[in-house]
This record gives structure tokens, sequence and C-alpha cells, in this order.
């Protein structure tokens, strides 16, 4: 087969569906249970240190 | 040590840049040639003048490094100038031919400077806005000082140096024709090291934060400079014919040429004028308004859909074309599907106000960001509905997608850089406010007028042209010769001109005050700890 053909059939079927498949795993991935707690804390991260880098990386920090 | 590495390499690029000058076949490349030495003779000069000067080795790894940002703030308003005015003045050619003047014919005509005109606004003051943007916001979102020192202020002259050389290229005649990616090979090869060393400042940044998130705003702006990459690389193959002569010749031919153009061309507009100003809406709105994204679970929703979905939408601008009909269908259903994600995030950046809307009454900084979050919505409607192939049929090469375009860079792009340069400045000079609320609101009143009669005018003036080429009499003839639309057009011409003319206007009060805040404006109490000492 043809480049072009090889790779035509590859992007409509296995790329298609991949990427389909990634997008609803982010969408599931997103309102996983206990999520909304997380994204609060990451959401508010412009209000956080505006005038000059964090100190050092503070362990609780990592598993927020 | 450092220093007689950067002499040798600066004196060797002098040099070959006034040999290339010397054996130059065109004038555009003898300009380049000549402004590329200047500038590495110029640089050599410096570097040799503070060389084995005692460095003191200070750490100023406990500031975020703002320098870099106000030189990009400065250079955004002073581009944005240089653009509008451009802008204005082809607009005021079009409707009046007398003003492409005789004795400027080949260097001021309006074939010349309409490229200038496009790439001042997107690459210049638009490059040059997020640039400055993502350096503040990357920092700022992971608690961390740029990484790379000096590389950031590499990327900054760097830049300037690319817009300097693709715009003397235009007007002396150096183009691809290559819709927005008109500058020549020169220039292509020093944007894509200056692009690569961009990419390094804000990935390294990134790699070192001390948050352990990664902010959403980032995200959009990283997908912003990588896939620029990719789309620059690619749309810009083409094989010089000479080494010292700035013409080349694309790798493409044909239609794949085409489709590789408007992939390039409107992941320009996805991923240049969207994403990367959507990393500015997640940052400023939030901070303007003093409150978190309205929905984090819906922003990142918003950025996957938005990078999976943009990409295929070029075709739409090549229906009724050689392009096969498979092609130009699968880029107007995701033109369609696009609507989705663009109108979620819009959703998300104006519900961010949510509880907090009298601030719109108070504060004319968001609604300056509001207002840009509105044409976001409205210009990401138009555009589905443009790309549908009987609407196209209708709307292609008419002025009404000059309006769509128009409403989308003045509306979106244009108003969401000015809401945040006014709120950078009195932050990166130390303010403690703005010089006048009342000239931003006048900014804001005189831009809003003028895109909507930008806007109004071209769509009367697109629709009216594309009704009069389609018509045809009883006999099957078409009624109007093509001069007869060009006569007709000539009030919505003015029209259009006028409302440049009022953006235009806004844009030099907004310079006005922003240079009357660093001037006049009370400094922020000294035990504030926000100035950086660099």
């Amino acid at each position: 087969m043809e480049t072009y053909s090889a790779l035509r059939q590859f992007a409509d079927s296995w790329g298609l569906l991949g990427m389909f498949v990634f997008f609803i795993g982010v969408v599931i991935w997103v309102f996983r249970p206990g999520a909304s707690a997380t994204y609060e804390h990451y959401a508010s991260t412009p209000l956080r240190n505006e005038d000059k880098p964090a100190p050092d990386r503070a362990d609780d920090a990592k598993e927020a | 040590m450092g220093n007689y590495i950067k002499l040798i390499a600066l004196g060797l690029v002098t040099l070959l840049a006034l040999i290339a000058a010397n054996y130059a076949r065109d004038l555009a490349y003898l300009v380049n040639a000549l402004t590329v030495a200047l500038v590495a003779g110029g640089l050599f000069l410096w570097t040799l003048r503070h060389t084995d000067e005692p460095s003191a080795e200070v750490d100023l790894s406990g500031q975020y490094m703002d320098g870099v940002v106000r030189a990009g703030v400065i250079a955004t308003a002073m581009w944005a100038i240089v653009g509008f005015l451009v802008g204005v003045t082809i607009a005021f050619q079009l409707a009046f031919p007398q003003l492409n003047f005789e004795w400027a014919q080949g260097y001021a005509n309006f074939g010349r400077l309409r490229p200038l005109h496009t790439s001042a606004v997107i690459f210049a003051f638009g490059g040059n806005a997020l640039i400055a943007t993502s350096f503040y916001v990357v920092q700022r979102t992971s608690a961390a000082r740029l990484w790379g020192g000096n590389l950031a202020w590499f990327v900054f002259w760097g830049y300037q140096l690319v817009i300097v050389l693709a715009a003397t290229g235009y007007l002396l005649g150096a183009t691809q024709s290559r819709e927005y990616a008109e500058p020549e090979w020169l220039t292509d090869w020093w944007l894509t090291i200056v692009w690569v060393a961009y990419l390094a400042v804000f990935l390294g940044t990134i790699v070192k934060r001390r948050e352990p998130h990664i902010y959403v705003a980032n995200w959009f702006y990283l997908s912003f400079i990588i896939t620029v990459a990719m789309l620059h690389v690619v749309n810009n193959l083409s094989i010089p014919v000479s080494i010292f002569g700035s013409k080349s010749v694309s790798l493409f031919s044909g239609v794949q040429d085409a489709m590789t153009q408007w992939w390039y061309g409107h992941n320009a507009v996805g991923f240049f004028l969207t994403a990367g100003f959507l990393g500015m809406m997640y940052y400023f709105v939030p901070k303007q308004a003093e409150r978190p994204i309205y929905s984090y679970k819906l922003s990142i929703i918003h950025f996957w859909a938005l990078i999976f979905i943009y990409i295929w939408a070029g075709p739409h601008h090549l229906h009724y074309t050689a392009l096969p009909d498979w092609a130009s269908t699968l880029g107007m259903v995701f033109s369609i599907v696009l609507w989705m994600p663009s109108w979620g995030g819009m959703i998300n950046g104006l519900m961010t106000l949510s509880g907090a809307w009298d601030k719109l009454r108070t504060d004319p900084v968001i609604r300056m960001m509001v207002i840009a979050v509105g044409f976001y919505g409205m210009s990401t409607f138009e555009g589905p509905m443009m790309s549908i192939r009987a609407v196209n049929s209708l709307s292609h090469y008419t002025d009404w997608t000059i309006g769509h375009v128009h409403s989308g860079a003045l509306g979106w792009n244009g108003m969401i850089t000015f809401g945040a340069l006014y709120f950078l400045v009195p932050r990166l000079w130390n303010r403690e406010a703005l010089y006048s609320l009342r000239l931003v609101s006048w900014h804001f009143w005189l831009a809003t007028i003028g895109i909507i009669l930008y806007a109004a005018s071209m769509w009367v003036t697109g629709i009216m042209e594309g009704l009069m080429w389609r018509e045809v009499d009883a006999n099957g003839f078409l009624v109007n010769a093509f001069a007869d639309t060009v006569a007709a057009k000539f009030p919505m011409y003015v029209v259009r001109g006028l409302g440049g003319v009022l953006y235009l206007g806004g844009a030099i009060i907004m310079c006005y005050n922003l240079v009357m805040t660093v001037k006049r404006s009370p400094a922020v109490e000294a035990t504030n700890s926000t100035v950086p000492a660099e």
C-alpha cells in the first residue's frame, strides 16, 4: 500500500479511536470522585505567590 | 571566559552578514543583512566594553524576573500603535485609492502595507503580548523564577529582530505570499531559533515549579508555543533560490501547498490567537475579579476539546477548490463541533464574575476583559457558521471574512490584551493604581464603538458584495461587473476606516494612561516586598 493510503487508513481507524478514547478518558478522569476539592485548590493558584517565588518546595504541597 | 566565546561568535556573525550584504541579490536581502550586521556589531562592541568587568554574583532565585516582562509590555504597547496605524492607513487606501501615492509605488502601496499590518498586529502586538504575559503568568503560577537567566532576554530581543527583518522585507518586496507567514526563509530560520529558546525558558520554568500542579493557563500557553513551532516549521519548508537572496521556493505545490498553508493559517488563529490568549484569560480574569476561575473541571475539558478539534478546521478555507470534498467537509464538521469548547471557555470566563457582577459597573478594566470574552463568544459563533459550505459560498472572498477576523482580533485579542496591560503596568512598576480610570473608560468606549462600526460595515458590504457577484439575469448572464461592487462598497469602506480611527484613538489614550501611571502614580509603600531588586 502506498504511504498516503496507509496513513489515511491508520488515521481514520486506530488514530481516531485512540484520540476519542483519550478524550473520553480525560472527561471521566475530571469527574472522578473527590476531584472537586483538589481542583478548588488548583483553581486558586493565581491567587498565591504574586510577589515572589515560594521559598522551597513544601512537602505538604506535593500531596495536595 | 563566556564573554570571549560570545565575542568570537558575534564577530563571525557580523563578518558573515557583511559578506552576505556584499553579495546580496536583492534589496530586501541587502537591508536584512545590514540589519543583522548592525545588531551583531553593536552587541560585539557592547560585550567588548563590558568584558573582564567583575560581575557580582547575586542570588536572584528569591525574586521574579520582571525586567523582561516590563520590556515586553512596552513593546506590546508600541507595536499596537504601529499595527493599528498601518491598518487605518490601508483601510483609507481602499476607500481612496489616491492614497496609494505615485512616489511610494512599490513600497507603501496597499499590497506592500497589508502584510505589514497583519504581521504587526498579530505577531508584533499579539506575539509580544503573549511572550510578556506568558513570562509573567508562568512565574506566578509556578512560584518560581524564569529558567535560563538571560535566555529570556534573548527571546525578547530575538523576537524584535524577527519583526524588524520581516517588516523591512515586506516593504522591499520579500514575501513568500503565504497568509500570516509572509517572511522569507532567513527570517523563518531565525524565528525558529528564537522560538526554541522561548520553549526552553517556558518549559524550564514549569519543570522547576514549586506549585504541585501546572495551572491551566500554562497548558494553554504551552500548547500555543509547541503547536506554533510545529506549524511554522512545516508551513515554511522551502528551498532558498540562493543563499544570498531572499527568494525561496516552497517544497509543496498545488493543492497540497494550499492545504499546508491553511492548515497553518487556521491553526495560527487557533493556537496563536486563541489558545495563547485563553492562557491570558485564565490568569488575568480571575486576578482582576479576585476570585478563582468559575469551574476548573470545565477549563480542563475546554483545553483538551479545543486542541483536539482546532487542528482539523483548516480545510474550511478551501471550499469549492481543488481540495477533495471529503477534506473540506471534514474541516467544516470540525469547525462546527469547535463551537462547543469555544463557548465552554467563554462561559467559564464570564461566570468567573458570578457573585461579583457589580465590578462591571465600577471597574473598567474588568469590563474590558468581559467584553473581550464576549467577542470571543461572538466570533467563535460566526466562524463555524461561515465554515458551512452553503454560507461560505456567499461569504468567501468578500469583506464579511475581513469583518469576522477583526471582530475576533480587535474584540477578543485586542481587548483582553488591553485588560492585561492595565493589570500589569501598576504591578510591574510598583504603583498603587492606574493613573486614571476615566481614561480607561474612554478607551473602552472608543474601542467598542470602533469595533461595532468595523464589524457592522463589513457585514453589510460583505453580504452585498457576495449577492452582487452571484446575481444573474433571466438569460443567465452576470448582472454586475467586479468594478460595480467596488463602487457600491465605498461608503462602507469609509465607515470601516472611521471605526479603525476610533480604535487607534483608544489605544493612544491607553499608552498615555500607562506612561502617566509609571511617571505620576504614587509608588507602593516601601514595606511591601514586591520590588524585584534587578
